[in-house]
């Protein structure tokens, strides 16, 4: 197996999901087939491949610093669930300040 | 017989750098705006949206990796870190993981007077990264809603990691003031705490001295410093703290029960407490960012940017002692001050030939004066060359310095200069030549005085003094007596 359970558990919880039993189930065997299919890469002999940090074979994509009009508030705001005059309203952050 | 521990102190300092929009988009950074006033869908993370780098935040990078000594790399690219929290809109922050714009820098430490030796402190990194918004906790609803504010979102901030070098809480806080100095000097941030554009984090634990060896205790981060001497108690509190656990526990870094830890700082307790346990960096699961194109920086521009640093906090410390005569600290104080307060003394300084007396004056009649206003010196009403002519007097002795100090404060109040205050003052100057007219007079008439000091007797010659200070009151008595003493000498 490519991916455990307890891994998949982890990994949910990192990503805010929560996975029923069966969907657990489920998402081991086809994160598994996924990764397996990526590990066929493991195959090929990169040992004299330059590393890629982008696709797009272009670097140095700069704007200047200038200062550009930003969002009208209300529109800013406009799809929250929960705001108020000013702010998004999320539920109480606990533990940091 | 010493402690029987050693103290690794490292920091992690991020700062705000000085740009007038967003690392990634045009949003103003201006601190104080009303909450979600700068923001647009680039920095709240609207789908579809693209981040692009701002040329000048990579500028001002560049600037501080060099001037710490770092290594760049040809070329340095974007991470995304990703953690769920209501402050961090799209979900993932951009930073560098791996390609990081510098690394393997160094910081040079001492104290003025002397407390410990100077060293060189390891930089292990300093990246470019985008800040977090700000979340705040609504006191009139309870506790049931945090509110929310994103201007700060995509602010740029530079994160400066040290090697755990630093071997004391005042080593820390040594570091925190140099590198603020040098951030300063560079002009790449305000590094004001108050509005959040430094921040402190520190890991520390101890080295404990055992029969086997060094053994290391737990590493703990500390974090809601929001001052220098407030990271200097947390530091001072948290070793002893894990002091006494090792000794009630015996708990080695990486045991069970000895993993990181991250501990808050309670300024009004004056104690660390525990919070959320740290995610490892996996579970941040980092990943090339897609929407951003990796950054070239050729040897060339590394070396145009070296060459526009101008002179540095260290090397303007060293050139103020050896070609000035000042003391460590002295040059310190002077160079904390900032490069102008600097160009002003190197002004008086070069003007009226003696560095010290023009640190002396300086520290004394300008430092000062400016601390009582809470000002600067461009706000000082003396400029600097009249201010040197001032000093001239002094040390050809045309004016005591009780009476330089008066001339200083008439120049101050009415904008005058050295001759309109002596002349407002019934000051007038007193020349040398004029001066030992008089003293050979005095002699002549106190034959009593001269064979007295002719006896050995030198103090008799306190007493011409006084005459002199009679016939002409602006006669320095130094100088008076310097010249009776030469001229009985000579007889
Ligand atoms: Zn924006």
């Amino acid at each position: 197996m490519a991916i455990t359970r307890d891994e998949v558990e982890k990994v949910s919880l990192l990503a805010r999901l929560l996975l029923k039993e069966p969907e657990l189930e489920q998402m081991t065997g086809q994160l598994g087939a996924v990764l397996e299919y990526i590990a066929l890469l493991d195959e090929v002999d990169t040992a004299n491949v330059e590393p890629m940090a982008h696709p797009l074979d272009v670097v140095d994509a700069f704007r200047d610093d200038e200062v550009q009009p930003s969002l009208d508030r209300e529109r800013a705001l406009a799809n929250a669930p929960n705001r108020d005059d000013e702010c998004y309203r999320v539920p109480a952050v606990l533990g940091v300040t | 017989m010493t402690e029987p521990y050693v103290i690794l102190i490292g920091l992690e300092v991020h700062v705000q750098l000085l740009t007038r929009s967003k690392l990634f988009c045009g949003c103003s950074t201006r601190f104080g705006a009303p909450p979600n006033t700068q923001t647009c869908p680039v920095c709240i993370g609207m789908p579809g949206s693209l981040p692009v780098i701002n040329r000048q935040a990579v500028q001002l990078a560049l600037r501080t990796a060099v001037a710490l000594n770092c290594t760049i790399p040809r070329s340095t690219k974007w991470d995304r870190k990703q953690y769920f929290y209501p402050d961090l809109p799209k979900g993932y922050q951009i930073s560098q993981y791996d390609l990081p714009l510098s690394h393997c820098g160094w910081l040079e430490i001492s104290d003025p007077k002397g407390a410990f030796a100077s060293k060189r402190v390891g930089i292990t990194r300093a990246h470019l990264e985008e800040d977090a918004g700000k979340s705040m906790h609504d006191e009139a609803v309870g506790r049931a809603d945090s509110r929310i504010d994103l201007n700060r979102a995509g602010t740029p901030l530079l994160e400066i990691v040290s090697e755990p070098d630093l071997r004391s809480p005042a080593e820390a806080k040594c570091y925190l003031t140099e590198l603020k100095l040098l951030l300063g000097y560079l002009g790449v941030s305000d590094c004001n705490m108050q509005e959040g554009s430094l921040r402190v984090d520190a890991n520390i634990n101890l080295h404990v001295g055992t029969a086997d060896g060094p053994v290391p205790t737990p590493i703990v981060e500390v974090k809601n410093m929001n001052s220098f001497r407030a990271v200097e108690r947390a530091l001072s509190y948290e070793a002893e703290r894990q002091w006494r656990l090792w000794q009630e526990l015996g708990v080695r870094l990486g045991e069970p029960g000895g993993h990181k830890t991250t501990r808050g700082w309670d300024e009004g307790r004056q104690a660390t407490y525990e919070q959320r346990a740290k995610e490892e960096s996996s579970d941040y699961r980092y990943f090339p960012d897609p929407d951003l194109l990796p950054v070239v920086l050729p040897e060339e521009t590394v070396e145009s940017v070296r060459a526009s640093l101008g002179e540095l906090p260290a090397a303007l410390r060293a050139r103020l002692e050896t070609g000035y005569g000042i003391t460590p600290y002295d040059a310190d104080v002077l160079v904390n001050q900032g490069r102008a307060l600097v160009d002003y003394y190197l002004a008086v300084a070069d003007a009226c030939g003696d560095g010290k007396t023009a640190c002396n004056w300086i520290q004394q009649g300008v430092l000062r004066w400016l601390n009582d206003r809470q000002t600067t010196i461009d706000a000082y009403p003396v400029p600097a060359t009249e201010f040197a002519a001032l000093l001239k007097a002094v040390l050809a002795g045309e004016l005591t310095t009780s009476r330089g100090r008066e001339v200083l404060a008439e120049m101050i109040d009415h904008g005058e200069t050295v001759e309109q205050a002596m002349k407002r003052l019934g000051i007038e100057r007193v020349d040398e030549a004029e001066l030992e007219t008089l003293c050979r007079r005095l002699l002549e008439a106190n034959p009593k005085i001269v064979a007295q000091v002719q006896a050995g007797k030198e103090k008799a010659v306190g007493s011409l003094i006084g005459q002199a200070k009679k016939h002409n009151p602006n006669a320095d008595p130094g100088r008076v007596k310097d010249i009776c003493l030469k001229l009985i000498a000579g007889m």
